[in-house]
């Protein structure tokens, strides 16, 4: 997996439009809000070490001097215990899941590589989250239970993408319109766009057909 | 009691907004319409619990026939104007997530896939798709030989889709493919998306009907309503009032027929006599618990709250929880099969814009007869068009994918799109609502719930994504995913025919106790391959006629 990101619609930056028509009031104390991440209360250190190395990897940002934080969210989520609502049944509550997951990582870690999850190399990191998803386990009593894939993409990478794909920057990379009201759009097709609205992307495969 | 979850609007999270004679305005930004208030020691006529699609337009119809009603709502007074954000995270406020315990062989996810929670219901978040059910699902047992029949003809049922449908100023098609002849909808149909027009081309390619789909968001302008400006947010609130939502519908009907709207009141318990009848219900409000007395209490909390309620207000002479002697209440809990086929087109499609399903097809709820049928019951699919957030949750879901694998996915987003069904599943009794042994903030027993797809469910969706995945290709697409997941929630306290086989009868009157209603999507004894919301508004129209009509004759 190359570590490069290319982004299809460079330039294009949703905040843009920040004192246009297109945001709203409450949408910009919103993001106001959001430009500075809470600090960590919920976790300890070891653990946060665990869940910022693991949110590296499910976002890799190597491009960004400052990389999108996700980890202080999470953070701050768990330490209000807001919920999702739903609790499956084989799942312990979130707080407890969360913790469990993150020390079961690190003890694949430690058993696989004698390193924890945060100070392994990327590619390692990378077979360490494989193995979690496929369940195919060195150390499956670490995870007293709790099930690995579902916590893997159910609890962890979705809370980690719901954090990043709504920040601007992530957004912007993807040339989504963002915020949008109180003017959404006038022209609905995919090739006739708004002036307000990303021009359209490149790929790098387009232009080596 | 529950953590407040938005950023931008404490003010309706905090505390109560309807009090002192006066509620939000809904259509302002900050102003007030005048409310009428009931004393508590006074037994008004209908408490109502829940202000989703049931309560909503129960609450209007008996307010405006002249009965006192106080309508609760666990959840937040919002103004869309003002306090609806354009981002995903913010705008999870609108959901139920409060947790419930999921299990069963394909536990339901819950929250933000099924269960609103404020004034209006599920409605805020709603995606507006308006299909009415085909007639002969309400006699699916003795028409098309599975499930059960519906206590309630279906044109009767027909003559209240059109009422909800003029009250929602649905925007449709002149001409619509399936089903029996219908009046002109309200509004003009909307310009179809390039999501949509994907469908469409798939559509014409296999040599099956689309329809541009019937959207409760307006097309043109209607009273204080604005025209859809294609902002595509409506699954997270519709910041314009164009989306025709109970908040911005019914409700301000309710207020104006004298009707008192209690938010941010969690009903934890239904109270009854010696004589066993209702007497009121308990509720949280402002930090305390406190009693409303009233005549009749009708319960419209959806699906998984219904039941609990009913569940929760067990007593000596109920032991096993009001309503339920025979054991039905949170039975027949069912969903809608939602799984979908995504592929990649080589151009953009930019589904971002425009209502999120644009475009319809019913082939599948009306042909019987195509020898490839191998499962009962019917889909739908619509076109979609899921903002970032929520892709990025389903691509992580049914794939595992991360690193610069995923950051490279969803920067294909403008060049994707999508088909999800709508699948009817079987109602079955071992599907369930329970209570858990833990309780939730306010020390009530939380829901447990059951559920597992059956043979049929699953030949259903099998089926229907083979399908999707022709469409998709004929129209170009490639690079195909398919998920799954569901949509949803009907049934759990189904009205019926006896009190052997539900917890109701037809005019949603509980069995046991003649002055204990139900009125919402938990009465549905099927769930039929449409999205629900204008059938369980009909319905609720319908009984509200209804019960006026038997309370003229002393009857309530
Ligand atoms: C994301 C999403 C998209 C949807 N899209 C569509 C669509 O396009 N078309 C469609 O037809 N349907 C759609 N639906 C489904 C539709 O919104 C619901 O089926 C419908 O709103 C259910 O109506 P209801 O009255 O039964 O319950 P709801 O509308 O959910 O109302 C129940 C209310 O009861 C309140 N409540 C619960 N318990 C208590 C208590 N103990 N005390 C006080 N209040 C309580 C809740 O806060 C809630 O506001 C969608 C749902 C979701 C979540
Ligand atoms: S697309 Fe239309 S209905 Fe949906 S949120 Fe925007 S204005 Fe409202």
């Amino acid at each position: 997996m190359s570590d490069d990101f290319s982004d299809p619609y460079e330039g294009y930056d949703v905040l843009s439009k920040w004192d246009t028509p297109s945001f709203n009031d409450q949408t910009r104390r919103v993001l106001a809000a959001r430009r500075t991440p809470p600090a960590r209360r919920f976790f300890t250190q070891e653990e946060w070490r665990t869940l910022q190395a693991l949110c590296d990897r499910a976002i890799p940002q190597p491009e960004r001097a400052e990389p999108v934080p996700i980890a202080p969210w999470i953070d701050a989520d768990l330490h209000a215990d807001r919920g999702t609502g739903t609790r499956y049944a084989t799942m312990p509550a979130a707080r407890t899941a969360w913790r469990q997951g993150l020390a079961a990582i690190d003890a694949e870690a430690l058993v696989r590589f004698g390193t924890p999850f945060a100070d392994l190399a990327p590619e390692r990191q990378d077979a360490i989250l494989t193995a979690v998803d496929d369940e195919s386990l060195a150390d499956p009593y670490a995870w007293e239970g709790l099930p690995a894939r579902r916590f893997l993409r159910d609890t962890a990478l979705k809370t980690i993408v719901s954090i990043y794909y709504v920040h601007p920057q992530a957004m912007s990379e993807i040339g989504y319109g963002g915020p949008a009201s109180p003017r959404g759009y006038l022209r609905l097709g995919g090739d006739r766009l708004d002036p307000w609205e990303a021009p359209q992307g490149h790929w790098p495969e387009d232009e080596d057909r | 009691m529950t953590p407040d979850v938005g950023l931008a609007s404490h003010g309706a999270e905090e505390a109560p907004r309807a009090t002192a004679g006066r509620a939000p305005d809904v259509f302002s930004r900050e102003g007030w319409v005048p409310m009428r208030e009931h004393c508590r020691d006074e037994a008004v006529d209908f408490v109502i619990v829940g202000a989703g699609c049931g309560g909503s337009v129960l609450a209007t119809k008996l307010a405006e026939a002249g009965h006192s009603v106080v309508l609760f709502d666990a959840g937040p007074f919002w103004r869309p104007l003002s306090d609806f954000a354009s981002d995903e995270r913010e705008q999870e406020k609108l959901y139920w997530l409060d947790e419930r315990i999921s299990g069963g062989d394909d536990p339901i996810e819950f929250g933000a896939n099924n269960s609103g929670r404020g004034v209006g219901g599920s409605t805020t978040h709603f995606q507006m798709v308006s299909l009415r059910f085909r007639p002969e699902w309400f006699k699916s047992r003795s028409a098309l030989g599975y499930a059960v029949d519906w206590p309630v003809d279906w044109k009767e049922m027909w003559h209240y889709y059109a009422e909800a449908e003029r009250a929602m100023s649905i925007s449709g098609p002149i001409s619509y493919p399936w089903g029996p002849k219908r009046g002109r909808y309200p509004y003009r149909a909307h310009e179809v998306n390039e999501a949509g027009l994907v469908l469409a081309r798939g559509a014409e390619a296999l040599g099956v009907d689309w329809a541009p789909t019937p959207l409760a968001t307006v097309s043109a302008p209607h009273g204080k309503s604005p025209p859809c400006v294609y902002r595509g947010m409506c699954k997270i609130g519709c910041s314009t009032n164009a989306k025709q939502s109970m908040l911005v519908t019914y409700i301000p009907r309710a207020l104006a027929a004298g009707a008192e709207i209690r938010d941010l009141a969690m009903v934890g318990h239904i109270e009854t006599g010696p004589d066993g009848r209702a007497t009121g219900v308990e509720y949280h409000r402002d930090g305390g618990w406190h009693f409303q007395k009233a005549r009749n209490v009708v319960v419209s909390a959806y699906s998984i709250e219904t039941p609990r309620l009913l569940l929760n207000s067990a007593c000596g002479r109920y032991p096993h929880g009001l309503a339920n002697g025979n054991g039905q209440v949170g039975r027949h809990l069912m969903v809608h099969a939602n799984h979908a086929v995504w592929a990649e087109f080589d151009r953009e499609i930019r589904w971002y814009k425009g209502p999120p399903s644009m475009a319809c097809c019913e082939h599948w709820n009306y042909d019987d007869d195509d020898p490839s049928r191998d499962f009962h019951g019917g889909y739908s699919f619509m076109s979609q068009g899921p903002l970032p957030s929520d892709f990025a949750g389903t691509l992580v879901g049914s794939t595992g994918a991360f690193g610069m694998d995923l950051r490279e996915r969803m920067a294909r987003y403008n060049r994707m799109a999508g088909l999800k069904i709508v699948g009817e599943t079987m109602p079955q009794a071992e599907n369930r609502v329970t209570l858990s042994d833990e309780t939730d903030a306010f020390g009530l027993p939380r829901a447990s719930v059951s559920f597992s797809y059956c043979d049929n469910d699953r030949r259903l969706y099998e089926h229907s994504q083979r399908f999707m995945t022709r469409m998709l290709e004929a129209a170009g697409g490639g690079n195909f995913l398919e998920s799954a997941s569901t949509a949803h929630l009907m049934g759990g306290c189904r009205m019926g025919h006896s009190p052997e086989d539900s917890v109701t009868d037809a005019d949603g009157r509980s069995w046991e106790i003649s002055n204990l209603w139900i009125c919402d999507g938990s009465l549905m004894p099927t769930a039929g391959g449409v999205n629900p919301a204008l059938t369980i508004v009909a319905n609720a129209a319908r009984i509200g006629d209804r019960m006026v009509r038997l309370a003229k004759r002393g009857e309530v």
